[in-house]
């Protein structure tokens, strides 16, 4: 074929793309849905917080009840994310490195959290642990608060957070094999020296993106926390709750003002994690070929 | 070393490790929902008939099945557009644009509540302009449909995009090539490989929605039978300890959601599409 049998045709570069106005469009309506409902949302979160100047958004952080509830969210992230990542390594060995039959079921069973209704998730521990639940009586006659107290939040939270990094380390431990682990143990090595010194190093950067995304909804999660926390002042309410109770109390500075610490937070995972993906990706570059 | 070898691996732990794994799940996640659907067998099939088709409960279903279809529509169609852009095209601010789709994901759903609320309100950024042409977002369910929309896009989006990016380019210039034009090659060759890809995404989108609560309650006003979603019903419920009512609201929501993850598995299936990590 000569180039003059092609020249009806528009240039190659064209073939795969759409006329300039249809372009404009599509670039438009992107901007636009992304600028209404995320960028706009973002921007209303630490408007409002500083709306009556710095000095009210930093008293309103320095309450006693926005500190208590930094301090509980902390705690209760800590224990889930904690709970989280040692159940995920071990899953994901279970889970990655060897053949079973059901392997396909169990996965989706880890990853049902993510399919359950936040207010469902809390819901459940109401039955098993409220006062008409089922170890409801035992749990009173021992005198042991599990609702309406913080092994309640820390439970519900764990329930909701549970796939996050089981579902990081799977894909990224099923790709690198056992070959590795096998050339370890066959030099000598035991069976947690070869998890510690061969495994571990090259799934780092898979515990950190799901500890990072772990923590970021265990801090964040609101619906389940809302149900099994009784809302005590002072005592069993997270950021996320306080942010609730302070907003219907039409403290809109002082809601603002928890909500943006929440949404700091928010961007820094997001910025870690794709910082993360780049190593992830760069970690797997090598074994593909 | 040949792949059979790793078949069959020597690795230890595997007992260890898959007793672990299964006794966590059981406790965690397992046990606390066998316990829910125990409860609503203490029901009668008559009470749960009652309960469920209940006026309230009906309604507070059908807003958030129906709504949450809707957004869910809206967000294939949009995050469509969106990939579209982000993939295909270059233009200034594209990178934050794509980084920030994750927003609705990583915000949690209380400051996303509060901020589309004061966004909406009839005072707020676009509540103000919008109550000019007579529209009224928030306490309103087409508040409730906006919180849906925001919390449903990222599915679509990163659901397609990788998809898109893997697409192979030389069959849309072999289309191009064998006569087809630009509108062709798109509906008859691209729409149909990222079919599977966006119909997962949609699903996730739909289920998500149905079960949201943080971000909806606070711009749905929450009137019973106009704007009341059904997991806010359930935290009504128990809060009135009508535990068996809450109980059936919850366990219908439960089958619509395992419903959903059935058809993913399968659309997965269908494609080897993946699914994002939230």
């Amino acid at each position: 074929m000569t180039d003059g049998q092609l020249s009806w045709r528009p240039a190659k570069a064209d073939v795969r793309s759409e006329p300039r106005l249809v372009r404009t469009i599509i670039i438009a309506l992107t901007v636009l849905f992304l600028t209404v409902f995320v960028v706009l949302p973002l921007l209303i979160v630490f408007a409002q917080a500083f709306s009556r100047g710095a000095v009210a958004y930093l008293a309103a952080l320095a309450e006693p009840e926005a500190v208590s509830a930094i301090k509980l969210t902390l705690i209760v992230a800590a224990i889930s994310v904690g709970l989280n990542l040692v159940f995920g390594l071990i899953a994901a060995w279970a889970i990655a490195k060897f053949e079973f039959p059901g392997k396909t079921f169990l996965i989706t069973l880890v990853d049902l959290p993510f399919s359950v209704s936040p207010v469902i998730s809390g819901l459940v521990f109401v039955l098993l642990f409220g006062a008409q639940g089922y170890f409801g009586p035992w749990l009173q006659s021992h005198d042991i608060r599990i609702l309406f107290a913080v092994p309640g939040i820390a439970l519900a939270t764990t329930f909701v957070t549970f796939p996050f990094v089981a579902r990081a380390l799977i894909p990224l431990m099923h790709e690198q094999g056992t070959l590795e682990e096998e050339a370890a143990l066959s030099l000598g090595a035991s069976g947690l020296q070869t998890f510690f010194r061969v495994t571990l190093p090259n799934i780092k950067w898979g515990v950190l993106y799901g500890v990072l995304l772990c923590n970021a909804r265990a801090m964040g999660e609101f619906g389940a926390v809302s149900v099994v926390s009784g809302h005590i002042r002072g005592e069993t309410n997270t950021m996320p709750l306080l942010v609730e109770i302070l907003y219907n109390e039409y403290q809109f500075v002082a809601a603002f003002a928890i909500a943006s610490l929440l949404a700091m937070l928010a961007l820094i995972t997001l910025i870690a994690k794709t910082v993360l993906e780049r190593h992830l990706d760069e970690g797997l570059q090598p074994r593909d070929d | 070393m040949n792949a059979g070898a790793g078949r069959r691996n020597t690795l230890p732990g595997f007992g260890l490790t898959m007793g672990l794994t299964l006794t966590w799940l059981s406790i965690i996640i397992l046990i606390p929902l066998a316990g829910l659907f125990l409860k609503t067998f203490e029901l009668s099939l008559d009470q749960f008939i009652a309960i469920v088709t209940s006026r309230r409960t009906l309604h507070a279903l059908k807003i958030s099945f129906g709504l949450s279809f809707a957004a869910a529509l809206v967000n294939l169609v949009m995050g469509a557009i969106i990939v579209w852009a982000l993939v295909r095209y270059r233009f200034p601010g594209r990178r934050i644009f794509d980084a920030i789709v994750d927003i609705p994901f990583a915000l949690p759903t209380a400051v996303a509540g509060i901020a589309l609320t004061s966004l909406f309100a009839q005072k707020g950024w676009l509540g103000a302009p919008l109550a000019e042409l007579g529209i009224k977002v928030a306490f309103t369910p087409l508040g409730i449909f906006v919180a849906m929309v925001f919390i449903g896009i990222p599915f679509v989006v990163r659901t397609v995009q990788p998809v898109l990016i893997d697409l192979d380019v030389e069959i849309e210039e072999a289309a191009a090539s064998l006569g087809a034009n630009r509108w062709h090659t798109i509906s008859r060759v691209i729409v149909p490989s990222l079919t599977p890809a966006l119909l997962t995404g949609f699903a996730l989108a739909f289920a998500r929605a149905i079960g949201e609560y943080g971000s909806v309650i606070f711009i749905a006003g929450n009137l019973p039978n106009v704007s009341e979603i059904a997991p806010l019903l359930i935290v009504i419920r128990l809060s009135e300890f009508r535990y068996a009512d809450a109980t059936a609201i919850a366990v219908v929501m439960l089958l619509a959601s395992f419903l959903v993850i059935f058809i993913v598995n399968r659309l997965q299936r269908w494609a080897q599409t993946r699914v994002p990590a939230y």
